[in-house]
């Protein structure tokens, strides 16, 4: 950090002590994960600077947005239309849910076997952490798994601002128009806390906010097609990661800059390894910044990671709204058919995923793939079966983990081991 | 040329140096709380051209010393396919990971399954449990050969089953059969594990944990197979990791070599086993 921001975490009433002590772990692990990479790209500067200020200059602007009258809105879930709230001059924050943070706080209120990201993002707010749920003015949770949709309940208690979005289980026909009207739902709550009217033009420019950039992230995504892969996949991870909380337009025009780069790299030939690294995609849970675990044992251990099938990677990005519309009404319907494109594994059946997760591998030129599960969730941890199924042809290893380093050792002796199937 | 194989487990450091093909020596000690030193111990004394370190605590060696590593699993599919020419499944209970591996017909790792983070239906969860029945691990599983199905552990943590094993006890239920019932737990595990992956003959069982008969015994009943063991089944990912280091020497010499060796240990191993039976 920079800057003394000790007043700034006083008045959003973190425990500062704790916190100092977090900064401190996630400056080291990142100098050791990040900084000791060989090969960077110079434009992984600007995102350095970004996770250097995560808890500093990002809150200074959401704060001083807050003061010019913008709502705050935290989400846990890529299903939380990010148009509708910025159509509401709102400022949408992804919140983190990626370190073992507030554990033994967590289960106070929660059971022991809870997904690791479940209890982190109860963890950062008991134990007062995380500048972000301090300032937002409203949280949006979803009826995603089991896990998340309890919490939420106990959540709510806890900071009484938490709003829930019905996600169906199903996408028949019923389904939609219950998301549909969740949509709409939605769109009136945020005019409500905004005291704002959301107009068709509000929508449009949100709209093309939103696209560029999932277009900037899938011109990132495509890139990583290359032999040799131009940029590692933990500086990948980390962009897609810095998407969810950075300011949308500068995010973008940060990510294109990085891309103008790679695609010299790329013509070049340069790479971030040899030509021939094997080549892994990471497919499964949730990957919440700072959870950079799976990503530095891989290539740690010599492989090089292209591709994240993951909400935190390619089902973030993989479609864009289609912004043809000419009324509101029209836009909300363009978005919940868009939103409902998502391939997550909450839904029965998903049989979009394995298929997603082919084409992937093709377009990728990817060699195997690790599916990820947080120890705990059940619907990846149970779709991982149809996923292998699906996908015979390519060498595939189930891994089941959480954020905690006590099962280093097994991670990288498989990890390792299933390298020494593919090369 | 002479070459080791380390393998450096959770709960012991095995070396093994061989030279033509043939195991010239074997050394096992503890790893204890500092592997290191132990690792630079029991190496003090030999003579190798080159080393590759396998095991928990591979990278240590190769951090300290440069030295090369290859995982278990591969230390173990080398060790055991050399041993055993028509190996196709390994089963590894070691002390903190179980493993199975599978094999396709020229001993390469077609797939494997381990356990998840926890020591669960691992050696040390044997250890544990031998401790709270007050038996010498070398003697645990020996008295339980007879299959008797009274009592059940349900619980697969170590924690959990410890407690679960001192309620039984102080139900008066025989040590006997509580010996069984954690043997059983172990053995379901590991089927547990084997079913993900094709289970193919010849079937090896190799780690320190293939030295418990009931255990044997008890997967052969699950899986309706024989399992093959070797002669010191836990040297299997140090001779692995010391055939791995002489790679360029054409595998098959130094297979028909080994066979021989092992064959012979083997009877040897198969003939005490039935004595203590018969005892």
């Amino acid at each position: 950090m920079g800057k003394d921001y000790t007043e700034m975490w006083k008045g959003l009433g973190l425990n500062l002590e704790k916190h100092a002590g977090l900064l401190g772990v996630l400056s080291d692990a990142y100098k050791n994960i990040y900084l000791s990479q060989k090969e960077r790209p110079a434009g992984m500067g600007y995102f350095d600077f970004v996770i250097s200020e995560v808890h500093g200059q990002r809150i200074i602007e959401i704060l001083k947005a807050k003061k010019e009258g913008k709502k705050i809105i935290g989400t846990f879930c890529l299903y939380v239309p990010e148009e509708i709230i910025l159509a509401a001059d709102g400022v949408c924050i992804g919140l983190c849910a990626g370190a073992e943070v507030g554990t033994s706080e967590a289960e106070k209120f929660i059971p022991r076997n809870t997904c690791a990201l479940i209890k982190a993002f109860m963890g950062f707010k008991l134990a007062g952490l995380c500048p972000y749920v301090e300032s937002t003015d409203l949280i949006v949770g979803e009826t995603t798994c089991d896990g998340k949709k309890k919490a939420y309940e106990i959540f709510n208690e806890i900071t009484k601002k938490v709003y829930v979005m019905e996600i169906p289980n199903m996408k028949t026909e019923e389904d939609r128009k219950l998301w549909l009207n969740e949509v709409r739902k939605f769109k009136e709550k945020m005019e409500e806390i905004s005291g704002k009217k959301i107009t068709l033009n509000d929508l449009k420019k949100a709209s093309s906010t939103v696209n560029k950039k999932r277009e900037a992230l899938q011109r990132l995504s495509k890139l990583r097609s290359a032999d040799p892969a131009p940029i590692s996949g933990l500086d990948a991870l980390l962009v897609n990661q810095v998407a969810f909380y950075d300011d949308p337009l500068r995010f973008t025009e940060m990510t294109d800059r990085l891309c103008a780069e790679l695609e010299e790299r790329v013509k070049q030939g340069v790479g971030v390894t040899k030509k021939g690294t094997p080549r892994i995609i990471i497919s499964g849970s949730p990957i919440a910044i700072p959870n950079w675990k799976l990503h530095a044992v891989t290539e740690g251990s010599g492989a090089v990671v292209v591709g994240e099938e993951s909400c935190v990677g390619e089902r973030n990005h993989r479609e864009l709204l289609d912004e043809n519309f000419t009324t509101v009404d029209e836009a909300l319907g363009k978005i919940s058919s868009r939103y409902l494109t998502i391939d997550c594994a909450c839904f029965t059946p998903n049989n979009e995923r394995p298929d997603n997760i082919k084409s992937l591998v093709e377009r990728l030129g990817a060699d195997g793939i690790i599916h990820y599960s947080l120890q705990f969730c059940t619907p990846y941890m149970m779709e991982a079966y149809k996923v292998e199924k699906t996908l015979k042809s390519i060498p595939f290893m189930r891994l089941e983990t959480d954020y905690s380093m006590e099962d280093m050792g097994q991670i990288k002796t498989r990890v390792e081991a299933f390298l020494e199937t593919i090369r | 040329m002479r070459v080791a194989g380390i393998d450096i487990g959770s709960r012991f450091i095995k070396l093994v140096l061989i030279e033509k093909g043939k195991t010239v020596f074997f050394k096992k000690t503890e790893a204890s709380f500092n592997p290191l030193e132990n690792c630079f111990e029991l190496l003090k004394d030999i003579r190798a051209d080159t080393i590759i370190a396998t095991g928990y605590g591979r990278h240590l060696l190769e951090i300290h010393q440069d030295i090369k590593t290859i995982t278990e699993i591969k230390a173990f599919a080398i060790g055991a396919k050399t041993i055993f020419p028509k190996c196709r499944t390994i089963i590894d209970i070691g002390g903190q990971d179980t493993k199975v591996i599978s094999l396709n017909e020229k001993g390469i790792v077609k797939k494997f399954e381990m356990n998840d983070r926890c020591a669960a239906g691992t050696g040390k969860f044997l250890e544990i449990m031998a401790k709270a029945l007050d038996y010498r691990i070398e003697k645990f599983g020996s008295e339980a050969v007879n299959n008797s199905k009274e009592i059940q552990i349900s619980s697969m943590c170590t924690v959990f089953a410890e407690s679960e094993v001192v309620s039984l006890i102080s139900k008066g239920m025989s040590r006997k059969n509580i010996t069984i019932a954690i043997h059983r737990a172990i053995a379901n595990k590991v089927v547990g594990l084997l079913r993900r992956i094709p289970i193919e003959d010849d079937i090896v069982f190799a780690g320190g944990c293939a030295k418990n008969r009931c255990l044997k015994q008890m997967l052969e009943q699950s899986i309706g197979k024989t399992l093959k063991i070797p002669s010191v089944p836990e040297l299997t990912g140090a001779l692995g990791a010391a055939l791995y280091a002489e790679q360029e020497v054409p595998l098959t010499g130094i297979g028909q070599n080994l066979q021989n060796f092992h064959n012979e240990e083997v009877e040897n191993y198969e003939n005490r086993c039935k004595e203590s039976v018969n005892r």
